[in-house]
Order: structure tokens, then sequence, then C-alpha cells
């Protein structure tokens, strides 16, 4: 999931000094599970924004921030709602918030940092351990990601900046390289980090990612 | 000896890393760390301090991911001045295409011999917001090295002719766990690093079980000391540098220095290292890192009874 943190109310606010009145969008999906912008958040956020004067014309949260298809929908159902706001307020990842400047006119901010995509390792606590790099090499690391558990990224084992399986830009963080040998070491394939891995490709898609599914390729039937 | 190694090379005065390792000649080599703006008077009273008592000068490369006066610069003074620069290279600031570049520089203005490093991560440095690059890393770059040898870039194209370098990496004796450690030294030996210079060393017992495991390998190795200047900071850098142990009795013997000779104590501590490596040749050469305390080199040399024209 995407992970996210509030900004600090005084800089959403910043952001919305120009709009008297205000509609919030929520996500139903990963800000939620980060509380950031699911029911409770918007509600708070509104209650804060009508202390400070504003007007809360209207909100919704998402079934999934980031759909596009589903937030047009969802719209139509606050038209007028949204005619009345000077501006949205996304409570979502930036994703989320650009899904919906692709459905609206009206002037987007965003209430959230968007940080990374997350693992779950119980609720409210969540870790990096992939960056979508797209070019997965874990068959050869023993299922660690180098490129996004070592801070540096790099490829063909640890740097001089790791201390006691700990990394040198913060102690608290395991030494991803060593997490691998001990790894490969358990399933007796040390070795196979012997092998030496050549400079990455970067570019494996080319940013803005643009995808579209195999059975979606042919007869343009995008979902459009 | 007085030769051009290449057609825009400033003159190499000095015989090169190259030449003295594989004459099997004691390699003694020094550091010069580059200032943080843009007077370099010192620097260069440093370069002419040590250009004629040492074989060649380190050059940092933004060392400890501190922002400073650019290393390829700095090898082009040194040649200029006489001496023999080994320029480091990291790959925290640059991507493959602009060390190739740099490469391409120092190999037509005569830098002959090229120190392979990942480089430290930007946080720990002074531009902690800026953006890591770590396109490549050390093994990648010393590959790159040889990519460029046979006339290639990394992008797959044919240049219009090959570079020459020496290349070398460096390891580290005391990481914990050594294991990984050793597997990427192996590496690097591989990717075509023909020397090493060690992390800064202490542990003299230690470091001679170490060199019995990579005297194994067909390459040369200079041990790295640190002068100590107080026992605050070999407690320091037990805490704070990752792979370097100072054992308690230097510690012991640093802290009972009289008052004002910590640093007596610290250069004669790294002389009597200099002596035991030489005598129970525990390795090919030493790399003599003074940090900011450069002037005191010659006086550790003495000690050490260690005359470059003398071996």
């Amino acid at each position: 999931m995407i992970i996210t943190k509030q900004k600090p109310f005084e800089v959403v606010l910043e952001e919305l000094t120009g709009a008297k009145s205000v509609f919030l969008v929520g996500c139903g999906d990963c800000a939620t599970l980060c509380e950031t912008g699911g029911e409770d958040q918007v509600k708070e956020i509104a209650e804060k924004l009508e202390s400070e004067g504003k007007k809360v014309a209207g909100s919704v949260v998402l079934e999934v921030g980031c759909h596009e298809l589903d937030a047009k929908k969802e719209f139509r159902g606050h038209k007028d709602e949204l005619a009345e706001a000077d501006a949205i307020l996304v409570m979502s990842c930036g994703a989320g918030t650009q899904a919906v400047r692709a459905v609206s006119d009206k002037p987007v901010f965003p209430s959230n940092d968007t940080l990374f995509l997350g693992n779950i390792l119980r609720y409210g606590h969540y870790e990096e351990k992939c960056r979508l790099c797209g070019d997965c090499i874990l068959d050869a690391t023993g299922a660690i990601c180098p490129v996004t558990r070592c801070h540096k990224g790099i490829l063909n084992g640890p740097c001089g900046g790791t201390d006691n399986g700990k990394c040198e830009v913060d102690p608290d963080k395991d030494c991803g390289w060593t997490l691998i040998y001990q790894q490969l070491e358990k399933e007796g394939r040390v070795g196979e980090m012997k092998e030496y891995r050549p400079p990455k490709n970067w570019n494996t898609v080319l940013k803005p990612g643009r995808f579209v599914i195999p059975s979606r390729q042919k007869g343009g039937d995008e979902g459009e | 000896m007085t030769r051009v190694s290449n057609v825009l090379g400033i003159e190499n005065k000095k015989p090169s890393i190259e030449e003295i390792l594989e004459a099997g000649t004691f390699l003694v080599s020094g550091e010069i760390g580059p200032p943080k703006g843009p007077d370099i008077e010192e620097m260069i009273h440093h370069v002419d301090l040590l250009k004629d008592i040492v074989h060649a000068m380190n050059i940092t490369d933004n060392q400890s991911s501190v922002m400073r006066y650019p290393s390829l610069a700095t090898a082009l003074i040194i040649l200029e001045h006489g001496g023999e620069p080994n320029l480091q290279v990291t790959c925290r600031d640059r991507n493959r295409m602009a060390i190739e570049s740099d490469l391409l520089f120092a190999y037509t203005r005569g830098v002959r011999s090229v120190l392979c490093l990942t480089g430290d991560s930007v946080p720990v440095g002074d531009h902690k917001e800026s953006k890591s690059v770590f396109d490549l890393e050390s093994v990648q770059l010393l590959n790159l090295i040889r990519t460029m040898e046979e006339g290639n870039d990394l992008g797959g194209n044919e240049m219009n002719g090959p570079v020459k370098f020496y290349p070398g990496a460096i390891v580290t004796p005391e990481a914990d766990p050594l294991e990984p450690q050793l597997l990427k030294f192996e590496k690097k030996v591989e990717a075509g690093a023909r020397w090493f210079q060690t992390q800064a060393i202490y542990d003299m017992d230690h470091f001679a079980k170490f060199m019995k495991t990579a005297r194994e390998y067909p390459v040369k190795l200079q041990a790295g000391l640190v002068l100590l200047v107080s026992a605050g900071m070999a407690k320091y850098m037990n805490k704070n540098v990752p792979g370097v142990f100072v054992p308690d009795d230097l510690i012991d013997e640093m802290a009972s220095a009289e008052k004002g000779k910590a640093l007596d104590t610290g250069i004669k501590i790294m002389a009597r290292q200099i002596k035991r490596i030489r005598e129970e040749n525990l390795a090919d050469g030493v790399h003599i890192m003074a940090i900011g305390k450069e002037e005191v080199v010659p006086r550790i040399l003495e000690e050490a009874e260690l005359n470059i024209t003398k071996l």
C-alpha cells in the first residue's frame, strides 16, 4: 500500500488561503489505513477548517483514492457541493490527488505527503521493501531487495558503511546486504553472491509510466 | 624517470603506483583532503610537503559526503607540482555518464591510478537533502574501467580509443560480519582491482591474520593507517566509524600521554605500526592518513625510518 502522512494543519490552511469553501476527498483504502484520509480524518479536518472560518461544502471518501473512473462517477453525486466549493482538498496520496485533478477543473490541493510503497508489519506499522524498479532481482538475493533495503541501493554486496549488521545512515536500520548474506547462507546459496551484477537499467519504464495489460491491448477496449 | 604517459598529459615526473608495486618496492602513500572553498593555498603547501617523501597521494572525493574542492582538479595540481596522484572516484555524486567523461579527462591529463569507491551515504555528510546517485558502485566502477580500457563505454558504444589506468579498491579487514566483506573483496579482484588500500587498521595481530587470506589473491595490498591524535578520537572512531577498531591498549597509551603530548604518542604508535608492517612483511605498503595533521607526516616517516629514496 501507499504510505502517507498528514501535512501540518497550518500548511494545509496556507494552501487553502484563497478558498472560502472547500470540498474534501478521502480515500477508503491506503489513506484510511494510514489514518490520513479515512472517514474519521475527513471529519476531523472538516471541523478544524470550520473553526478557522472555512465552509466545508461537502465531502466524499472514495473507495480507492487513485481510481479516476470511480472518482468521476462519485463526483456526479456531489455535483452541487463541488460547484459551490472554491477548492478541493484531497486526503489521499499524490496519485489520489492527481486522480481528482483529472476529473475536476477546480483548484486541487493535497493534505498529505506521500512516503513510500509499504508493507504492513502490523496495524499502523509500515516498512518499505520494494521500490518499483521494474527489473526484479529478488530471485538472486534471497527475496530481500538490495535496491530498497540497502540505503545506497547497491548491487554487488555490502559497502564499507555497514557495522554489526546495521547501516551507517541509521543504527536502527538493518544493512540490507547483511540480511541477504544471512538468508543466502541459510539456503546454502552464498556462492551466488559472488556473481557480478552489472549496472542496472534504471529506465525499465520511461517516466511517467504508462501500462496497459496485454488482454486490453487489442481492440482499443481500455476501459474508456 | 620522466615521461609523458599520454597526449595531453602533464609530465609525470614520478614512477607510477603500478611501477612501484610491480617492482616489489614498499609503496608509501599519503593523502590530500581538498578544502571547503576556493582557497587552496594550504592544500598546495601539503602537496609540496608530501610530494617527495611519499610515492603517491590519494585525493579524497567529497570525503564523508562533505562538499569540497574537486578531487580531479586536485589530481592535476599534484601533477603540476611534480607529485603522483591517486585519484579517488566515488559513485555517490555522478551517474555513469559523468564518471566516464571524468575518467576520459583524467586519462588525457596524465592520471594513472584510480581508487574505486562506492562513496559514503549522503545523509552522513553536510548536504543531507541532496539526491544520492549510486548509479554504479565500486565493483561496477572497476568493471567500467575495464570496459573503457577495451575502448568501449557503458552505453555499448565504441570510443575513439582506449584508456589505461591502474585500478585500485579498498577493503575493510575489521568489518563485522567479515564474510560478506570478503566476498566483495573477491568480486573487486575479479572486476579488475590490481591493488587495495585498507580501511584504518590498528589491531596488527588481526591484520596479520586477514593478510593470510588476502595474500591468496593476485593483488597488492597497502595497510591504511590513520594518525591518532587523542584517546577521545580513538573512542569516537570505535563508536562511530564502521570497520574501525582501536584496541584498548592503544587507547590507554594515548590516554597516558603527558598533557600536550598526545600527538607525539600518535606519531610514535604509527611509526611503530609501519616498522612492524615492514619487518614482518605484512603488506606491500602503507597508506598514511594524517587527516588535518599533514605537517607531521615527515616526522612519522622519520621515526619509522622510512625513506622512499632508500627503498
